[in-house]
C-alpha cells in the first residue's frame, strides 16, 4: 500500500479510478474503516465519507445514489434514502446525526483517500 | 325548541347537519326516529355495494357522529302515530314524545305494479341494504336475469345484475324508450345499442303479463304472448312516497300520493313540514337527491330566522349508467317554433347529443348526452345562467372547429352565483372563495371548506377546473413534477423520452432536465427507459441511475445483507428445483422463508455471494424473481381443474402463462396478478393490481387492487373474456398505467385518482376509446420479445459481476460487521438500535 504524509493527512491508496462506477460508489477498507467513494462524473468531482448511515448504523452508504440538492452533492442512504451531503457530511433529510468526510486525491488514474492522523 | 325528524334517509340527514350548523348548541333538541336498523347511508351509490364498498363505507356519517352533535338517534323503530293536538309521536317500540316542529323526512318505496306472481321467491325490489344482501344470497344459483323498469334506477338495478355475476340480464321497460323522462327517441337507441354490446337484452314497449314459476320465479309472460326464462327479477319501476303516516294523522296527500307542501315545505298543519321525496310540490314529487338537498336547506334556513322559500327544481342530471354517460338537462324535449335544435350522432361511438337553442340562437333551454356527458356541467350552468352562446351554437357540443381553444374559458365565463354543486348548492364565487381566501389548493381541501362535490360528484371536474384556474391566476398553479432537477410529471416525461428517443438517464437529464439528479428522478427515469426500450437495466450509464435494489438485482435487507427470489411461475415448482433451493441456501447459510406470493426467499446473502449463488440457481432452470424491482411480482393461481374438484379452468397453466409473459417488466410500481380457476377465489386474485377468475365461459378480468396498508377490492373490467382476448385486455391496462401513472403509485391509487374511475378505463382498454389499444399491445408486445433474465446477463459479463463486492480494494473480504443470531434452526440478523 503506497502511503504519503502531509500536514498530519496519510494519502492511501483506494484503487483505480476504473473501479468506481460512474456517477456513482464503492466501499474501500482502510485497516478496520469502511469508507464510502464517490465519482460524481457529471460534476467531474470525488467524494469520500464514512460507509456506514448512522441513522441504523448500516454499512451501506456507498451502495446509495448520488445526485444534489440545490446543487449541493449529496447520497442517499439505500435503506430509508437519508441523504447527506459528501461536501460536509450534514444530513439533509432533517436528522441530527452527520457523516464523516475524507479528502480524494486523482493521480495517474490512482484514487487516493485522506486520514488524518492526529 | 324541540324538533322530531321522522325518518332517517339522506334527505333527513342533510337536514340534520344543515340545521346544526346553522343553530347555536342549545337553540334546539333534536330526536330522529328511523326505520331501517343503520343510520342514514348513500342510496344514490347503493350500487358500489357490489363493487366493494361495505355498509359502513356507505353511511352519511356514523352512529357517534349524531351523538357528538346531540342528536338523539332511535334506528329500527319507525314512528307509528302522530297526535297532532297534543304534538305528540308513538314509535313501534313504544316512545311517546312531544315536538314544537315536526319533519316528516319518510322518503319512498319501490313503486311495485300489481302484476299476477310478484310475490314469488326470486323477485326483489331494489331500495335497501337489506334488499341487496338478499339479492347477493339468491344471485349465486341465478343465472339470467331480468329487471322491470329502463328508467334510472332500473338500469341502476341492471348494473347490480351485473356486477352479482348475471351478465345475462334482460331488462324491460313499458314505455317505448328507455329512460323516457330524461332522454328522447334517438338517444334512447343509441343508449339501447351501447347496453346490448354490453351483454343486457332490452325490451321496450313490453307489458309484463304474468310473472311464472311454482313458488320461485322461472319466467316472464308478456302481454304480446312472448315469455323469457328468467332465475331471478328486480322491480325498480319507479317510486312511491312513503306518505301512509300523513295520511293517518289527516294532513292533505295528492291525488296520486305525496304530502302536499307550500314553498315553505310546509304540509297542511303549519308545526309539520315534509321534506324529500315524500313530498309534493306543486304537483311534483321529486324523485332525485339534489331537490331533497335543497328542501332541507330550506326548512332549516326558515327554522334559524332566515327567509327561504323552495322552488320547482331543475331536473338536470348525469349519471354514468353501466359505464355509459347520460345527461340530460333544463328541457331536454323542447320542440315547436321557438326553439331549435341541434343533434350530433355517431352510432359507431355511440355518441348522442342534443342541445335545444332559443330561435335567435342567443340561449340554451336545454339538451340531452349520452355517450360523452363531458360538457355536462358547462352546457347545465350556460342554460341555467342565461349566458350567451357563441355565434355558432353548435360549437358547445361539437367544440371549436378551428382557430385556438381554451378549454377553460367555459368556467371562467360564468358569473360568480352560478351555482355549480347544485347537491351542496355551493357557487362558483364560493369555490373560487376557497382558493383564494382559503388557501385551498386539493380537491379535498375544497371539499372540506364549503363540501362542493360532497355530494353526487357530478361537478367534481368542474371544481377541479376553478381551482386549477384561481390557483393559476394567482401564479401559484403545482404540477406534479418529479423533483427538482425534472420540471415534468412522469406521464409527460415518459412521452418526452420516447419523442426524443433517450436511452440513458445522463441523456434524458441533458435533454429534458437541469442538475445533476437525485435518488428521486433517477428511479422513475430509469423506470420509464426501461418500460420503452426493454434493454437490460445495468447497461454501462444506466446502473447508478438505478435504485439501490434494482443496481444490485437483489433486495437489501437489515445488516446491509441481501434477499435471493428466484421465479416461481404461478408457484409451481419440481422437487429438484425445490432440492436445489435447499441445497442453495444450506451452501450459503441462508434464511428461507416462503412468501405471500407463493415463491420462496432466501434470506441473509453477502453481496459478494450473489453471483455465485445465481450462478447455481440459473444452472438448475431458474431465473430472476425481480423481487427486487418495480416489476412484475408474482401471479398467485389455486390449483385449478386439473386437481380440484371445483375448478372450471386450469388456473396454473394460465398464471405461468401470464407470469412468464409480464416477467421482467418495469412499471410505476410493483405489480401482482393472481389467477383463480372458479368463484372460491383461492388465488385471492381481487386484491392484486390484475385478478383473473374463471367462469363457465371463460374468465373474468378485475384490476386495479391492492393489499397492503389500505386494501382495496379489484373491480371488474371485463367478463367472460377467452385466453387470447384477456391477455390483450391486460397488454392493455398495464400499458396504459405505465404510460400514465405517477412514480410509486400502485394500480389502485392510479384508478382512485383517474377521472371517471372504472368506467373511464374500461372504455380506454375494452372499447379503445382513446385508439391508442394497436399502440400499447405493440410496446407490451416488444417489451415482452426483449425479456431477458437480469442475473443470467450479470454473471455472464465480467464488468457487472466485479460490483458486487464489498470491499472495492479487498474483493474476496465479506463485509465483516455482518452478525448473525440464532432463531427456531436458522440465522436471523442482529437486530438495529
Amino acid at each position: 500500500m503506497l502511503t504519503a504524509i502531509e500536514e498530519n493527512i496519510t494519502w492511501f491508496l483506494a484503487c483505480k479510478s476504473d473501479d468506481v462506477p460512474t456517477n456513482g460508489g464503492v466501499c474501500v477498507k482502510y485497516k478496520d474503516d469502511q469508507i464510502a467513494l464517490f465519482y460524481f462524473a457529471r460534476r467531474g468531482e470525488w467524494y469520500a465519507t464514512q460507509n456506514e448511515c448512522p441513522h441504523r448504523q448500516q454499512m451501506a452508504l456507498s451502495r446509495g445514489m448520488i445526485g444534489t440538492q440545490s446543487e449541493e452533492p449529496k447520497v442517499a442512504c439505500p435503506f430509508h434514502k437519508k441523504t447527506f451531503s459528501l461536501q460536509t457530511g450534514e444530513c439533509l433529510s432533517g436528522e441530527e446525526c452527520g457523516i464523516k468526510t475524507y479528502p480524494v486525491k486523482v493521480q495517474d488514474g490512482n484514487i487516493f483517500i485522506g486520514v488524518y492522523q492526529p | 325548541m324541540k324538533i322530531i325528524v321522522v325518518g332517517n334517509g339522506m334527505v333527513s340527514y342533510k337536514f340534520c347537519e344543515k340545521l346544526i350548523a346553522k343553530a347555536n348548541e342549545t337553540q334546539f333538541e333534536i330526536t330522529v326516529f328511523g326505520e331501517e336498523i343503520r343510520p342514514a347511508y348513500d342510496r344514490v351509490h347503493l350500487s358500489e355495494y357490489f363493487s366493494g364498498k361495505s355498509a359502513d363505507d356507505l353511511l352519511m356519517a356514523p352512529a357517534t357522529w349524531y351523538e357528538d352533535n346531540n342528536i338523539i338517534l332511535h334506528t329500527g323503530d319507525p314512528i307509528q302515530q302522530i297526535d297532532r293536538s297534543n304534538k305528540t309521536v308513538h314509535s313501534f317500540k313504544g316512545i311517546t314524545q312531544s315536538y314544537d316542529v315536526l319533519i316528516l323526512a319518510t322518503g319512498s318505496s319501490a313503486f311495485v305494479p300489481p302484476i299476477p306472481g310478484v310475490e314469488k321467491d326470486g323477485v326483489f325490489i331494489y331500495r335497501t341494504i337489506e334488499d341487496l344482501e338478499m339479492m347477493t344470497a339468491y344471485a349465486k344459483k341465478a343465472k339470467t336475469g331480468a329487471v322491470i323498469g329502463g328508467g334510472l334506477l332500473g338500469l341502476e338495478a341492471a348494473k347490480a345484475m351485473i356486477d352479482l355475476g348475471i351478465t345475462d340480464t334482460h331488462v324491460i321497460e313499458f314505455a317505448p324508450r328507455l329512460m323516457p323522462r330524461q332522454i328522447d327517441e334517438a338517444g334512447s337507441n343509441i343508449l339501447k345499442a351501447k347496453l346490448q354490446t354490453l351483454g343486457l337484452k332490452i325490451h321496450t314497449s313490453k307489458n309484463t303479463a304474468e310473472i311464472l314459476g311454482n313458488g320461485c320465479i322461472t319466467g316472464m309472460q308478456f302481454s304480446d304472448d312472448t315469455k323469457i326464462e328468467v332465475d331471478m327479477l328486480v322491480i325498480s319501476a319507479g317510486i312511491k312516497p312513503r306518505d301512509e303516516l300523513a295520511k293517518l294523522s289527516g294532513l292533505e296527500i295528492g291525488t296520486r300520493g305525496g304530502i302536499v307542501v307550500n314553498n315553505k315545505l310546509q304540509t297542511t298543519d303549519p308545526s309539520i313540514y315534509a321534506i324529500g321525496e315524500c313530498a309534493l310540490f306543486e304537483g311534483i314529487v321529486y324523485g332525485l337527491v339534489a331537490p331533497g338537498y335543497e328542501m332541507a336547506d330550506v326548512v332549516a334556513s326558515n327554522l334559524t330566522n332566515g327567509h327561504k322559500v323552495f322552488s320547482a327544481y331543475d331536473m338536470s342530471t348525469k349519471l354514468k349508467l353501466i359505464g355509459v354517460d347520460v345527461a340530460s338537462f333544463g328541457d331536454p324535449f323542447v320542440a315547436g317554433e321557438n326553439c331549435r335544435s341541434v343533434v350530433f350522432e355517431d352510432t359507431m361511438k355511440g355518441i348522442y347529443k342534443r342541445i335545444n337553442i332559443s330561435s335567435d340562437g342567443k340561449q340554451l333551454l336545454g339538451g340531452i348526452l349520452i355517450g360523452d356527458a363531458e360538457q355536462y356541467n358547462m352546457l347545465l350552468q350556460t342554460a341555467k345562467n342565461k349566458v350567451v352562446l357563441p355565434p355558432n351554437p353548435e360549437d358547445v357540443i361539437l367544440g371549436s372547429r378551428g382557430g385556438e381553444t381554451d378549454g377553460g374559458a367555459g368556467v371562467l365565463s360564468l358569473p360568480d352565483e352560478a351555482i355549480v354543486c347544485s347537491c351542496e348548492s355551493v357557487t362558483k364565487g364560493m369555490i373560487c372563495g376557497a382558493v383564494t381566501e382559503g388557501g385551498c389548493e386539493t380537491i379535498d381541501a375544497i371539499k372540506k371548506c364549503n363540501k362542493a362535490g360532497t355530494g353526487c360528484g357530478g361537478c367534481v371536474p368542474m371544481v377541479k377546473d376553478l381551482m386549477l384556474h384561481t390557483m393559476k391566476a394567482q401564479g401559484k398553479y403545482v404540477r406534479n413534477v418529479l423533483c427538482e432537477h425534472f420540471n415534468y410529471s412522469r406521464q409527460e416525461l415518459y412521452d418526452l423520452v420516447k419523442i426524443h428517443e433517450l436511452k440513458t438517464y445522463d441523456e434524458v437529464l441533458d435533454k429534458l432536465g437541469s442538475g445533476d439528479g437525485c435518488e428521486l428522478c433517477k428511479p422513475p427515469v430509469s423506470s420509464i427507459l426501461a418500460s420503452l426500450w426493454g434493454e437490460m437495466i445495468l447497461k454501462k450509464g444506466n446502473d447508478t441511475a438505478q435504485d439501490s435494489n434494482d443496481r444490485f438485482l437483489a433486495n437489501i435487507q437489515k445488516g446491509g445483507t441481501y434477499s435471493v427470489v428466484p421465479r416461481i411461475p404461478g408457484g409451481e415448482i419440481t422437487p429438484d428445483k425445490l432440492i436445489v433451493i435447499g441445497q442453495v441456501a444450506k451452501q450459503y447459510n441462508l434464511y428461507t422463508k416462503i412468501t405471500g406470493g407463493q415463491r420462496i426467499d432466501m434470506f441473509g446473502a453477502h453481496l459478494n455471494d450473489l453471483p455465485d449463488i445465481w450462478e447455481q440457481l440459473i444452472a438448475a432452470g431458474f431465473e430472476s424473481g425481480h423481487a427486487y424491482g418495480k416489476s412484475l411480482r408474482t401471479v398467485k393461481s389455486c390449483v385449478g381443474s386439473t386437481w380440484c374438484r371445483f375448478g372450471l379452468h386450469d388456473s396454473v397453466s394460465y398464471a405461468i402463462r401470464i407470469e412468464e409473459r409480464y416477467r421482467g417488466l418495469r412499471s410505476p410500481h410493483k405489480l401482482k396478478g393472481g389467477v383463480s380457476g372458479c368463484i372460491r377465489e383461492c388465488a385471492e386474485a381481487q386484491s392484486k393490481d390484475f385478478g383473473i377468475i374463471a367462469t363457465e365461459k371463460g374468465w373474468n378480468l378485475f384490476v386495479c387492487g391492492n393489499g397492503g396498508s389500505k386494501p382495496q377490492h379489484a373491480l371488474l373490467l371485463s367478463t367472460d373474456l377467452d385466453d387470447e382476448t384477456c391477455i390483450k385486455y391486460i397488454d392493455r391496462f398495464l400499458m396504459f398505467y405505465i404510460r400514465t401513472a405517477d412514480p410509486l403509485t400502485r394500480t389502485a391509487t392510479w384508478l382512485n385518482k383517474m377521472e371517471g374511475g372504472i368506467d373511464y378505463l374500461r372504455n380506454v382498454v375494452v372499447n379503445d376509446s382513446l385508439g391508442i389499444c394497436e399502440q400499447l399491445e405493440t410496446e407490451m408486445q416488444l417489451l415482452v420479445d426483449s425479456y431477458c433474465c437480469e442475473w443470467k446477463e450479470a454473471i455472464e459479463n465480467p464488468a457487472i459481476r466485479k460490483r458486487f463486492s464489498h470491499f472495492v480494494n479487498e474483493p474476496e473480504t465479506k463485509d465483516p460487521t455482518v452478525v448473525f443470531e440464532e432463531m427456531r434452526e436458522q440465522k436471523k440478523v442482529k437486530d438495529w438500535k
